[in-house]
């Protein structure tokens, strides 16, 4: 654990990082690696000298488990499901459900039995990852620290690599469905001949088009991971404060969090299902 | 905030999950919801059909209850003249009778006055020879004189 506070804010936002360091590299305790090899990461120093051959088991295991949380408790509904007289956790599902039903009848328009399933996993999927930030910040590192592990960070949304997985994956959809919908010369023209339809304003039109397609994932991404990023910084600030005032910031930072989260989820879900109505539409 | 492996490791999950949802939550939840929508339009529509049912029979009962009530009228009605014909008739029955009795009696006085005149007259007949003779001093002879007798009879 960490003792100045600018020590303390970053061991809060590093993540467990196992990956694989050259043989040859000097580490935090000044040993040297006579072989290349795969181990945890015990400085932010070494996290980031692993490069890409490194994987945030935290961020990967915590979004891992939300998801399969997810997946189980509605396969245990789909699966007892009844149309009489619902229960309470069956009607939970079902609000969902419709709410997201709701959302795509709404925002997408062409026929794909993919789209609102794909919605309701992102939708879902990502309320529970920023859910987890409810847990105060220092519960889940202490007991990490307890068994040996130097860093943890639970919210995968607070790292990029959770939201850009995601954004990526939604990105490769939009790209499928051009081309499935478009085929590749409707998907070419969409790109080449808008917004200004002149044969000489290809190249413009081309920057522009694949400017907007691109920033399309990153916005996604970003817009997501920059408030659970931002949210997490100030609870750790405040988890900076005495004991005995901490409530005071506390308590309505959570609060507001209450609205945040299931608004950024909601934010991510509907943007998607935007993008991928656009992809669907034929000019 | 390295970009690393996490970020494939995440697309990979992600497109686990999605697959997942897509074919075995999805379409059980959403055919189960779709299924229990149904039956509360099939059990709105079964409630409308009954109360209307529930009107038609009303109708009728009431119609039918009109009905019965008019056949009653018609029913009394018709009992009611019946008596009347009935008192009616004994009342000319019982005059008729009445009329022949009387007619009778009328006619058996009739006989009675015309058999006492008869008697009366033989008597008168015979009293009137017996002053006759009396004032004669001789006797009739019937015979002979029968056929003053007669005539005198038939003056009384």
């Amino acid at each position: 654990m960490a003792d100045t506070p600018v020590e303390y804010i970053k061991h809060h936002l590093q993540n467990l990082t196992y990956g694989k360091l050259e043989a040859g590299y000097e580490r935090f305790d000044g040993s040297v690696m006579s072989e290349s090899a795969w181990t945890f990461a015990r400085t932010a120093q070494e996290a980031s000298d692993m490069g890409f051959m490194a994987v945030h088991v935290d961020t990967l295991g915590w979004s891992i488990a939300m998801g399969l949380l997810f997946l189980g408790l509605f396969r245990y509904v789909a699966t007892r499901v009844t149309t009489g007289v619902p229960g309470a956790l069956q009607n939970l599902v079902e609000v969902t459900v419709e709410f997201i039903e709701n959302l795509v009848r709404d925002g997408f328009h062409a026929r794909n039995p993919m789209i609102a399933p794909l919605a309701l996993t992102i939708f879902v999927w990502i309320l529970l990852m920023n859910m987890l930030k409810f847990i105060p910040v220092d519960y889940v590192p202490m007991l990490a620290s307890a068994m040996g592990l130097e860093y943890f960070k639970i919210v995968p949304t607070t790292d990029p690599n959770a939201t850009f997985g995601i954004s990526i994956g939604v990105f490769l959809l939009i790209i499928f469905y051009s081309l499935k919908v478009k085929g590749i010369t409707g998907f070419a023209k969409e790109l080449s001949m808008q917004p200004f339809n002149h044969w000489a304003l290809i190249p413009v039109n081309l920057v522009l088009e694949v400017l907007v397609l691109v920033v399309k994932p990153i916005s996604l991404a970003l817009r997501l991971f920059g408030n659970m990023y931002a949210g997490e910084v100030v609870f750790i600030l405040i988890a900076l404060l005495p004991f005995w005032a901490q409530w005071t910031l506390n308590l309505p930072w959570a609060i507001f969090h209450i609205l945040v989260i299931p608004l950024q989820a909601f934010i991510f879900t509907m943007l998607t299902i935007v993008y991928l109505a656009a992809a669907h539409e034929d000019h | 905030m390295n970009i690393n492996l996490t970020l494939i490791g995440q697309s990979i999950a992600f497109a686990i999950f999605v697959w997942f949802c897509v074919k075995y939550v999805w379409p059980p939840i959403t055919a189960a919801m779709q299924a229990r929508q149904k039956k509360i339009a099939d059990g709105l529509s079964a409630a409308d059909r009954a109360s209307l049912d529930l009107e038609l029979a009303q109708e009728k009962a009431a119609q039918q209850m009109q009905q019965a009530k008019e056949e009653a009228s018609v029913l009394i009605d018709q009992a009611n003249k019946r008596a009347a014909q009935i008192v009616e008739a004994s009342k000319d029955d019982a005059r008729k009778e009445g009329e022949k009795l009387i007619e009778q009696a009328r006619a058996e006085i009739q006989q009675e006055r015309v058999q006492a005149r008869d008697a009366l007259r033989t008597e008168v007949a015979l009293l009137v020879i017996a002053g006759a003779e009396k004032i004669l001093e001789t006797s009739v002879d019937a015979k002979a004189h029968s056929e003053m007798l007669d005539k005198l009879a038939a003056q009384l």
